[in-house]
């Protein structure tokens, strides 16, 4: 298997905080990674690293064979259609529509002619269940479930090999949140899309993620299955899995986790 | 590196026959939006080519993906093609297309009748400005006669800082145009009188234009693009961060703390600053004369009060009154229609300051006719 996210012995620091203190990664070609961790554990700068959007101070971070924090502006740039980004709110532009909003990425290409252009974005709309009489409303008409769709067909319009993932689920309630999960797998598999994630919502991380990376005070916990990570009984990990809605979660795959303990065992369906 | 990360090879077609002599096309390369890009005319032409074939072997190629397969789907006549050969991964391809062949999003169609229409729904959105600004105004004096039955609930402390945002900040750019345009104002009519001995008639030209009619004008132009502009901004921002929502549900009504405020700021430092610009003007006038004609200072002062009627004064600060009003009503009232994007908020704020001033104008003109008889000479 070949890396396609590669971050080695990443320090970073916020003024006199350590947000990561030595953090060593990688995301495998076709998987989905999803980061883990509490609240300021870093995870969101970790992403916002693998995006160039952030330096850290030391360590090294590799997208797709390339140094990111290298001096080569046009590295980044050409990586840059390389990848596509889901923002957590978001991110559309409001004055554009929906259209333009795909389009954009597109047109910035300058190689395609309108016609293609217009198919191609009809095309991803639809691939994210948007129907072409939404493609000229503009973002501020839309509900949240619909924002975020079309922000994926943004995100999807240059045909990226990697998907980055902020929060994909939030803010939207369980029912659309689990169809959102659906389509993203089902474009993952489509599309053979190599995915990293963050994510606080467990649904969401139990449904998609191959494997899970856990963050704790600046450090990487612990990465793996599932599985790998249930077992490892870091605190952070038994409170965020173990604890009431964690095991919820967990109901649909307790079996194939294999925990022979019984007081970890999930609570029956219908007992108090 | 695998096929799929690579750019690839070059896309290529070429024609060849299946064993059985039929005619075939056999794509080759990496047929992925990265690759076709600089080759796309060249391609489209080819493909176009080929256009009577209906055997297409996909079998061969490195890469494709949604370009490559719009592309080849355009170049079939947008159906699916009979006998397409391609790898199982990329069947899914395809799936996608069935959408597209309906259509659904056309270009609008050009008509000689759109420029009529512009026209016509230009004339209603002003007759919605119009009863929309109206409306905010009807509603501010309804809240205003309200609040003049419950004093204590006048918002004394937004109307002290809005005349201090509105006024104290502006008498700088307001001293440096005022005393400007006196000067040339001054120094180019000295020329003029010069010429028939009129010297002392600099007073009464310089005094009548100021007061009655540069002054008020120039402080309200000045106001309505320095305050009108951040008046709309400001509530236009108020609109995208649901701060406007979230008074009305509060129980807090837009018209009492939001416009009224600034209507009364308006109407209170807007004479104050016209006055403050008379000053300078005619300062600047005076020592324009006295540089051009050697009129002194001190006569010119003196004899100012018998050149200028003082009606010209009231006519001038009465004026500022309700051009600070205005302006207020009118960047309230596009403020409060923006619409929560970033465009609106700049179509909104230009609009507002351009509507502003135009009104100042046009009111201005409609007092002057007004009042063409009041402060003249006997």
């Amino acid at each position: 298997m070949e890396s396609v996210v590669e971050v080695k012995g990443l320090f970073t620091r916020f003024g006199s905080t350590m947000v990561h203190q030595g953090i060593d990664l990688s995301v495998e070609r076709g998987e989905i990674l999803s980061l883990v961790g509490g609240s300021g554990s870093g995870k969101t700068t970790l992403l916002r690293q693998m995006l160039g959007l952030e330096t850290p101070c030391r360590g090294e971070v590799r997208v797709l064979g390339e140094n990111l924090h290298g001096r080569n502006p046009a590295v980044l740039q050409r990586l840059r259609n390389r990848w596509g980004v889901l923002f957590q709110e978001g991110a559309l532009f409001s004055a554009l529509t929906v259209f333009d909003n795909v389009a954009l990425p597109l047109r910035e290409l300058r190689t395609l002619d309108e016609d293609i252009i217009r198919d191609l974005v009809l095309m991803k709309l639809e691939m994210v269940g948007i129907g072409a009489r939404h493609a000229r409303k503009v973002p501020a008409k839309l509900s949240g479930g619909m924002v975020k769709r079309v922000a994926l067909a943004r995100a999807l319009a240059l045909e990226p090999e990697l998907l980055f993932l902020d929060e994909p689920t939030a803010g939207l309630d369980p029912d659309r949140s689990e169809s959102f999960v659906k389509l993203i797998e089902e474009l993952r598999r489509e599309l053979s899309l190599t995915v990293v994630m963050v994510t606080h919502d467990l649904d969401t991380l139990v449904a998609l993620s191959s494997r899970i990376a856990v963050l704790f005070d600046g450090k990487l916990v612990v990465l793996g299955t599932l599985r790998e990570v249930v077992r490892s009984r870091h605190p952070f990990i038994v409170n965020f899995f173990l604890g009431e809605r964690g095991r919820r979660a967990l109901e649909t795959v307790w079996n194939t986790l294999g925990i022979g303990d019984t007081s970890a065992a999930p609570a029956p369906t219908g007992s108090a | 590196m695998s096929a799929a990360i690579s750019p690839g090879a070059a896309p290529d077609l070429r024609e060849t026959s299946t064993l059985d002599g039929t005619p075939c096309v056999e794509l080759t390369g990496a047929w992925n939006l990265r690759s076709l890009g600089p080759r796309l005319p060249q391609l489209t032409q080819r493909l176009a080519a080929c256009r009577g074939i209906t055997h297409w072997d996909l079998r061969t190629v490195s890469a494709l993906d949604h370009a490559g397969a719009i592309l080849l789907w355009r170049a079939w006549g947008r159906h699916h093609m009979d006998e397409l050969e391609l790898r199982p991964e990329h069947a899914a391809l395809f799936a996608h297309m069935g959408g597209l062949a309906r259509g659904g999003h056309r270009p609008r169609s050009r008509d000689w009748r759109v420029p009529v229409r512009r026209v016509g729904s230009s004339m209603l959105a002003l007759l919605a400005h119009l009863v929309a600004a109206v409306g905010l105004l009807g509603r501010v004096a309804i809240d205003a006669a309200g609040l003049a039955r419950r004093p204590r609930r006048i918002p004394w402390l937004e109307i002290s800082a809005n005349i201090y945002h509105t006024g104290a900040q502006a008498l700088g750019i307001t001293a440096l145009v005022g005393f400007l345009v006196g000067v040339v104002l001054s120094y180019l009519s000295a020329q003029q009188l010069k010429q028939f001995g009129a010297d002392i008639y600099i007073i009464n030209l310089l005094g009548v234009s100021v007061i009655r009619e540069l002054g008020p004008v120039l402080a309200a132009v000045l106001i309505a693009g320095r305050s009108g502009s951040a008046i709309t901004a400001q509530l236009g921002v108020m609109r995208v961060t649901e701060e406007l929502d979230a008074m009305t549900v509060m129980g807090i009504p837009h018209a009492t703390r939001l416009v009224l405020p600034k209507m009364v700021a308006l109407s209170i430092s807007l004479p104050l600053i016209v006055l403050w610009t008379d000053a300078v003007a005619i300062l600047g006038g005076m020592v324009a004369a006295h540089a051009e004609l050697g009129l002194p200072l001190r006569f010119f002062l003196a004899r100012l009060p018998d050149a200028v009627p003082i009606a010209n004064l009231w006519l001038g600060l009465g004026k500022s009154v309700v051009f600070g009003i205005l302006i207020a009503l009118v960047a309230c009232h596009f403020g409060l229609r923006i619409e929560p994007n970033t465009e609106s908020l700049g179509q909104g704020t230009t609009a507002s300051v351009v509507a502003a001033i135009t009104v100042v104008i046009i009111v201005d003109a409609v007092f002057a006719v007004m009042f063409s008889d009041v402060g003249s000479f006997g």
